[in-house]
């Protein structure tokens, strides 16, 4: 796409992955994504990140609208990830820059990935500022936002905040602003994109929250590396989004997945299932053969209980749920409430197992798992039904207070 | 006793302390400066737990 000139001198270049549906190779992005990166004209000619190395040829075209590449000045280094600096090693060979500007962290670790010997790599400190002429870019480091090195740039004139991961969304659109599209499906978007990829670090996240509200900056732009951008009001909406998913603040919701081999493991989560619903809460039924694990993780993040099932399968689980688990055990929600069922033939080991990826996650554990040898029969679906109910009064206890 | 960052996983052996941050080798996790932070991603001292 043609650059969009956001302020005057400072432009979007960035590329539309239309296409893109498995963001970073393990979470769903059915929308597609955009790598957003930015040039200001200014007298110094500055770029702000660039874009996956595949989308090389668009950025070029892109950037060929504004200026010649030998033209530019300074390369601001938000995050070394590849699909924000995928074309940097491109660009300094065809730039040749004066500066290239990385956090503390990004000055540690851009030669494991560059070859950046002989690069004017430029560490600035926390709070930083450079001249480029009329503008000012302030550097803030924002470690864990996701990675160690990310940074925030500001530039106080334009009142503009280059964000890179933090606030992203992945949608591919021809719009490039929140207020052009219906705000509920972007929260919904930067929802399931924080449950995937910053849920571990909600701590930093809230950290970073406050300091940035102490340090007052005057901001009516937000610029993400990913999706729509935010201006005027929806900067606001942004903050106060991205402190409600630290937060974790469970909703009235259980998510309930599970594999099964001949549909007894899937009667039991049924069960469970009508007992939750019962009782008035919202549940989501997810098959691990049917939903991708970042589809699990998106509903996981903002349920108050989580409830797992599988069948036992040579002495364990079969391998739809440890894919599942290891995905959002890594993730690291907080503060759920967890129950367990299975079925099994001979041995049997399955709930206990599943017990222990719960205890892992640190689950609030409800009893009583629940097993049945091969098919369950009326009484043990009655006993998966209490079970549901008993969460429900867990997670009303949870979420009243 | 080792600790490890929950946020990152970095793991303080006070063996090894972190002379990066000021801290000298053999320095007891309780002793280090309650401001002193992850070299890795920056977590506070609060955000570290013993390692199991």
């Amino acid at each position: 796409m043609r650059p969009v000139e956001i302020k005057e001198g400072v432009h979007w270049i960035g590329v539309v992955d239309w296409n893109c549906r498995n963001f970073h190779g393990y979470a769903r992005s059915a929308n597609g994504t955009t790598y957003n990166a930015f040039y200001i004209e200014d007298e110094k000619k500055v770029l702000v990140d660039t874009v996956s190395k595949g989308s090389e040829s668009q950025f070029l075209c892109s950037l060929a609208h504004l200026t010649k590449p030998e033209e530019i000045d300074y390369i601001v280094v938000n995050h070394l990830e590849p699909d924000h600096a995928g074309c940097l090693e491109k660009m300094v060979e065809l730039c040749k820059p004066e500066k290239i500007f990385v956090s503390v962290m990004g000055g540690k670790n851009i030669a494991t990935f560059f070859d950046s010997k002989d690069w004017p790599v430029h560490v600035v400190k926390p709070g930083e500022e450079v001249s480029i002429g009329k503008r000012t870019l302030r550097f803030y480091e924002t470690r864990m936002l996701h990675w160690p090195d990310n940074m925030f740039t500001y530039c106080p004139e334009d009142k503009l905040l280059f964000t890179s991961d933090a606030f992203g969304q992945n949608i591919a659109a021809s719009e490039r602003w929140v207020d052009e599209m219906s705000k509920e499906m972007v929260a919904d978007h930067m929802q399931q994109y924080y449950a995937n990829i910053i849920t571990p670090y909600s701590s930093k996240v809230i950290k970073t929250l406050e300091t940035f509200a102490g340090l007052n900056l005057d901001v009516d732009m937000i610029c993400p590396d990913h999706g729509l951008m935010f201006r005027g009001d929806d900067c606001a909406f942004a903050l106060e989004k991205y402190m409600e998913f630290a937060k974790q603040e469970p909703k009235n919701k259980a998510t309930l997945f599970y594999d099964t081999m001949w549909s007894s493991t899937e009667r039991m989560i049924s069960a469970v299932a009508s007992g939750l619903v019962s009782e008035g809460i919202s549940v989501k039924v997810m098959s691990v053969k049917a939903n991708h694990h970042s589809d699990i993780m998106s509903e996981v993040f903002d349920s108050a209980a989580v409830v797992i099932g599988s069948p036992t399968h040579n002495n364990g689980i079969l391998p739809g749920m440890a894919d599942a688990l290891t995905y959002v055990k890594g993730l690291r929600p907080q503060g759920k409430i967890g129950a367990a069922v299975g079925s099994f033939g001979w041995s049997g080991e399955c709930v206990k197992i599943l017990n222990e990826w719960l205890e892992k996650m640190g689950c609030d554990i409800i009893e009583p798992q629940i097993k049945a040898k091969n098919r369950p029969n009326h009484d043990t679906l009655k006993e998966c039904f209490q079970l549901g109910v008993t969460i429900a009064a867990a997670i009303k206890a949870k979420t009243a207070k | 006793m080792k600790y490890v960052c929950t946020i990152c996983g970095w793991v303080y052996d006070p063996a090894e302390g972190d002379p990066d941050g000021g801290i000298a080798p053999g320095t007891k996790f309780e002793d280090i400066p309650e401001d002193w932070e992850c070299p890795v991603c920056g977590a506070g001292k609060d955000d570290f737990e013993p390692e199991e």
